[in-house]
């Protein structure tokens, strides 16, 4: 099983990196194989280098030494020579990290601007299951690896790669014997490294895992640190803190122990080999067993030195691709999740026809003709059935049919399925089975951000974004001029504590922020729905957070704008929603009774129940 | 900062020394080891001496042994010592903070507390694990090499006097231009991440004005920011490669010339020009090294900082010498009390007058941001006033020990948190004592009985964190439970029933009364007939009381209670 497991992950992850490569080289070839190029040049012109000291001694040193007036120019002409080799290493370094800095920037704001772009036409069951931590993570810190892994591991990677290689075939072509030697001591060294970063990655994954335990415990204790001090429960939490803390301690020991053992012991086995070298090819020199010259000792002593380093890059490297393969996974797998389904050819037009409506629909015909429909926001549910999940069903049959300009209430307990309801006339998600028309029109048929443009809706959980007061209300429509912005606030009784701040409208909030009180907040979302003046509105606890007082104003303003419009109402007070047209009280997914208020209270049944008080709405 | 820092270290003081010593040895050993060499090639390879080869060959293998030794030594030591010296400095900021006061707590947001205990310390805890190895390490080798390069050849050496200004003035100024951009990026980062987080929560807001597009153009604009500062950092910081290969390279050519002349004109071996070739090597790479420290410790700093500002946060609230332990009755009294926030003048609570007799029930109202709130709040000394008195059972609060005070007044907060552990577990932080009995009791005049034997598990039933597997509802229902096992003399409901039907609200009220008459009863409500059978009403308006009287007085005479009382009236029973 767990065979089976890691092998599958493992196909899973070169298929990652192979369609990361494509990407990377379909994307941007040219400047990809340039880098390749310059890798390859700059290490054989380091390894070309440290053979240098072999023939600098050898032909040069030894045959100058016995020259009674010693000629200088040809070593002058060698070390030029050599100078030029070193220059063109360089060159080559700097070719290939400016061009991976440039690129990595590149790719990674291609593919943060692909992944939003494609984000945006998500279903909303996507931000469902998602966590948005998890979602936003993908945008920083995968998006980092991946380009820490595509600008600086990849290319060292090569690199040390290369460099090993060419300073092995250097080392053979210097002395096998001596290569030999070196060989033995590289597998001790690939055996201690294997056996520290095994330990060490378990020790970080256990690391990793207590200070999740950490993190988890004092989230929730500073979160809820008022009560813990209202209960005089300092001492027990500062026990139980203690526990979680000394087990992370002695992870977070090991695990930088051995991953901090790991280059003294390597740059040391380097020094190891050095000696082993000197003894060993002292030995053959001296005893004539092989025509090894003291050049090439020396040569290989400077080789030994950059032996040691490329191994260990090679196991940090890998290490760091193999994480970051795993943030590209969660990228592609946010690429490749199916966008909305839109197969809708209805759109909506203004009028200008003179009826009276502002808008239409116009509706392809099958002879090539387009009718246009008056938009006037008649809406029918006939027999619909909904799951959020393949073989679930939240919403069991519902029919109901509300004429133009009627406000209908959806009452219900948490959970009943009220918001449900209402996000199946904007297609956030796709019904099941049964039909819901708009005007007569299947909702299906019409395109989506057509049909969207034709509702607004006002969510208990505001969300404004961190601009100006204006530019938040004008999101509604943002064609809107200032007078209309300031209208809009007005009738949503938000333009009094707008003008109380010392900036009015130009004021900059907090998206998230707490700099507006929850209540201010949702009287900016009524006057950003007010202002996108659509047909249809649904409003769902939209003032849940408003005091009794205020919300007794905004009640009127907002009785004025439902006049004329569909509106679909969710409330948690019972008093905002006795005058709609139509009440339709919700449990479990089923649509128990539906009326107006004189004839559900005169049924005595649940709505009934739920009015006087006699059971509760949580 | 250093210094409040280093009060953590503690026990781990031996080994934070030890790191440092073993280190040094470690570099000590590593540069002699290029100077021996040297002789050996000199010596026993130029001159065929093989015992001279093996003798100090052997010599060598011992030296890289140990200092093989000494090295891994000084990880262990330097990664326990940052390993132990990071657990105490959680324990201390943790403990620390337990000891703030409602005030201090106001200060810093929880998820701020939380990124302060583990990613800070984590980046104080490799800052550590680096000063005293790696920041030991690098000048140690450097200043060794220099030494050991002088000693072999004071003439070779001087081209170091030439080549590490010219490498230090590179990476200062690599440093000095790449630094500022790489904290602008950052800032571009948060501003990406906003985008990014407004965008998908408000996903719905965008979809139903089908604003997509302007989303999108939205993003771009701030990853391109990050992209434009990016590129530019990258590149500057990415010259840091081919600079330090030009120096070492034009150093290696620089010996070769000059080491060449001077064993040709015989005044230098070519042994000790190998060992030059090292020397040069470890002499550039310190000098990189300390700027990469340089750096590394630069971005630690700011995660100090943040540390030491928790740390040395002064608890607004302590306990006083000589504490009253025993509270004797419920009865309460605030004498002109104000309250403003400490970096403010405006009262939040303007010449609070009240007298509460023990036993008495008393209703809060108002609207949001009357200081509801706060006014009950001063009474367990969860804030302190800034002017005045307030007095429990005739003295004044501040005198009380603050565990007898708050077991004595109990407090349901309006966030009815939970945590996680069994319904039980939940109950007896009210008492950790409580026999099987009084914690059903508590349920019971809480109205939580019948829901909790509900669950399969019963009072056994495990609480997620968060709560979210019990209703808002339920959840206040537990922590009237949790508070009415403290057995307090006095008992403060803010708000707590706000999602409570009014037909369990009202037989929570009644088993307080019955159950508790002892018990002074304070309740804030949005809702009027939650109080309207209090013998005292509390009208709060701006930070002030607006008006004290029983229900039916301030239906008469209270403009702002009617209003609010006939707009519930008229809608019905709320709920």
């Amino acid at each position: 099983m767990d065979a089976k497991m890691t092998s599958k992950t493992k196909t899973k992850r070169s298929t990652t990196l192979i369609r990361l490569l494509k990407f990377v080289i379909g994307t941007y070839k040219a400047p990809f194989i340039l880098s390749v190029v310059a890798i390859i040049v700059s290490a054989a012109a380091a390894v070309e280098g440290s053979l240098f000291l072999q023939r600098l001694i050898d032909d040069y040193i030894v045959p100058l030494t016995k020259q009674q007036t010693p000629d200088f120019t040809p070593l002058l002409r060698a070390i030029l020579v050599m100078g030029g080799i070193y220059l063109i290493g360089v060159i080559g370094t700097l070719i290939f990290t400016q061009t991976m800095a440039i690129l990595g920037q590149r790719l990674q704001k291609k593919i943060r601007d692909d992944m939003f772009t494609h984000m945006q036409s998500l279903p909303i069951i996507y931000f469902d299951q998602n966590d948005y931590g998890d979602i936003m993570s993908r945008y920083t810190n995968d998006v980092d690896t991946l380009m820490q892994m595509i600008s600086q591991s990849i290319p060292q990677f090569l690199n040390s790669t290369f460099m090993l290689v060419f300073v092995i075939s250097g080392m053979i072509s210097l002395s096998p014997i001596l290569t030999l030697v070196t060989l033995v001591i590289f597998l001790l060294s690939i055996g201690i490294v294997r056996a520290l970063t095994t330990r060490s990655s378990h020790y970080f994954k256990e690391q990793q895992k207590q200070l999740g335990r950490v993190n988890g415990y004092v989230e929730e204790m500073l979160n809820g640190l008022k009560v813990v001090k209202v209960f005089s429960h300092e001492p027990a939490v500062k026990k139980d803190f203690d526990q979680y803390n000394d087990v992370y301690q002695y992870d977070s020991a090991k695990a930088n122990a051995y991953a901090t053992m790991l280059f003294p012991i390597m740059g040391n086995i380097g020094n190891v080999l050095y000696v082993l070298i000197a003894i060993f090819g002292g030995i053959v020199a001296i005893n004539g067993w092989s025509t090894l010259s003291l050049g090439a000792i020396a040569a290989f002593l400077q080789l030994s030195r950059s032996f040691s380093q490329p191994i260990s890059q090679i196991s940090q490297q890998l290490n760091s691709i193999v994480l970051a393969l795993a943030g590209a996974e969660r990228i592609f797998q946010l690429q490749d999740s199916p966008v909305e389904v839109d197969d809708g050819q209805v759109t909506i037009v203004p009028a200008s026809d003179g009826t009276g409506n502002n808008w239409n629909w116009q509706v392809p015909q099958d002879d090539g003709t387009v009718k246009q429909v008056p938009v006037r926001g008649r809406i029918v549910f006939d027999h619909v059935n909904f799951g959020y999940l393949p073989g679930q069903t939240v919403l069991h049959d519902i029919n109901v049919t509300v004429e133009p300009g009627e406000k209908v209430a959806l009452v219900g307990q948490t959970g009943a399925g009220k918001t449900t309801i209402s996000s199946m006339l904007n297609r956030f998600y796709e019904i099941n089975s049964g039909t819901i028309t708009y005007d007569g029109i299947d909702i299906r048929n019409i395109r989506k951000d057509d049909l969207r443009h034709s509702m607004s809706i006002v969510l208990q959980a505001t969300n404004l974004f961190s601009t100006s007061i204006r530019e938040n209300i004008r999101y509604g429509r943002l064609t809107a001029t200032d007078e209309a912005v300031e209208q809009a606030a007005e009738l949503a009784h938000a333009d009094e504590f707008i003008t109380d701040l010392s900036q009015g409208y130009e004021t900059k909030i907090d998206g998230d922020g707490s700099d507006l009180s929850q209540g201010q907040r949702q009287l900016l979302a009524i006057a950003r729905a007010n202002i996108a003046d659509t047909p249809l509105m649904i409003l769902d606890e939209a003032t849940s957070s408003i005091d009794t007082r205020t919300e007794r104003l905004v009640q009127a303003g907002m009785d004025n704008l439902m006049k004329g419009r569909t509106t679909f109402v969710i409330a948690h007070r019972l008093s905002t929603i006795a005058n709609s047209d139509l009440i339709l009280v919700i449990d479990h997914g089923h649509i128990i009774e539906q009326g107006n208020h004189d004839q559900l209270i005169a049924k005595h049944g649940e709505y009934y129940q739920l009015y006087t008080g006699k059971k509760s709405l949580s | 900062m250093i210094s409040t820092l280093m009060r953590s270290i503690r026990q781990y003081r031996k080994l934070s020394i030890l790191a440092p010593v073993l280190v040094t040895v470690e570099v000590a050993i590593e540069t002699f080891i290029p100077f021996i060499m040297g002789n050996i090639i000199d010596k026993g390879l130029m001159k065929s001496n093989l015992d001279y080869t093996i003798h100090y060959g052997l010599l060598l293998l011992l030296m890289a042994i140990a200092s093989l030794i000494c090295g891994a030594g000084a990880s262990w030591t330097a990664a326990h010592a940052g390993a132990g010296f990071a657990t105490n400095l959680r324990h201390d900021l943790f403990y620390h903070i337990q000891e703030f006061s409602f005030a201090n707590i106001d200060r810093f947001s929880g998820s701020s507390l939380v990124t302060r205990l583990t990613t800070d310390i984590t980046n104080v805890q490799n800052a550590y694990q680096m000063i005293i190895r790696i920041a030991v390490r690098a000048p140690m080798m450097l200043i060794f090499s220099i030494i050991m390069a002088f000693n072999v050849s004071s003439q070779l050496a001087s081209i170091f006097a030439i080549l590490i200004p010219i490498l230090t003035v590179i990476l200062v100024v690599i440093l000095h231009f790449g630094r500022p951009l790489f904290r602008k990026v950052f800032k571009r980062y948060d501003n990406l991440n906003r985008v990014v987080r407004e965008n998908v929560r408000g996903i719905r807001v965008v979809k139903t004005y089908v604003r997509e597009n302007e989303e999108i153009n939205k993003f771009k604009t701030s990853s391109k920011g990050i992209a434009d500062v990016f590129t530019k950092a990258q590149r500057i910081m990415s010259l840091n490669g081919p600079a330090m290969q030009l120096v070492i390279n034009s150093s290696l050519l620089l010996l070769s010339w000059f080491g060449a002349k001077m064993i040709v004109g015989g005044t230098f071996q070519t042994g000790q020009l190998v060992s030059m070739y090292s020397y040069s090597n470890s002499i550039l790479f310190s000098i990189n090294i300390l700027a990469m420290i340089f750096t590394q410790l630069s971005i630690s700093q700011a995660s100090g900082d943040r540390i030491v500002e928790v740390l040395n946060e002064q608890s607004t609230i302590t306990n006083p010498n000589q504490p009253i332990e025993d509270v004797t009755d419920g009865s309460i009294e605030f004498q002109d009390v104000n309250y403003n926030f400490a970096d403010s003048s405006h009262p939040i609570l303007n010449h609070i007058n009240l007298k509460i007799n023990s036993g008495e029930v008393i209703g809060i109202i108002g609207e949001t941001g009357s200081s509801k709130s706060t006014l009950v709040q001063l009474i367990p000394r969860l804030y302190d006033a800034t002017h005045g008195k307030v007095l429990v059972a005739g003295h004044n609060v501040r005198h009380y020990d603050l565990k007898a005070l708050r077991d004595n007044v109990a407090m349901v907060l309006q966030d009815s948190v939970l945590f996680s552990g069994t319904i039980a577990e939940n109950l007896r932080w009210g008492n950790a004592e409580a026999t099987d009995d009084q914690v059903i009791r508590a349920a019971k005049i809480a109205q939580a009985d019948g829901f909790i034997n509900e669950f399969d598990q019963g009072y056994d039933t495990y609480i997620e964190q968060g709560g979210n597997n019990v209703s808002g509802g339920q959840q206040q229902r537990l922590t009237i439970a949790r508070a009415l096992l403290k057995n307090p003399k006095i008992l403060i409901l803010d708000d707590s029933t706000s999602a409570v039907d009014t037909n369990t609200e009202q037989h929570i009220r009644q088993g307080l009364r019955e159950d508790l008459p002892e018990t002074t009863k304070i309740i804030i409500s949005q809702r009027i007939v939650s109080i309207q059978d209090a013998d005292q009403i509390i009208v709060m308006d701006h930070g002030q009381i607006q008006d004290i009287g029983t229900h039916d007085d301030l239906v008469k005479r209270n403009q702002m209670y009617r209003e609010i009382y006939e707009y519930q009236q008229k809608a019905g029973d709320e709920n």
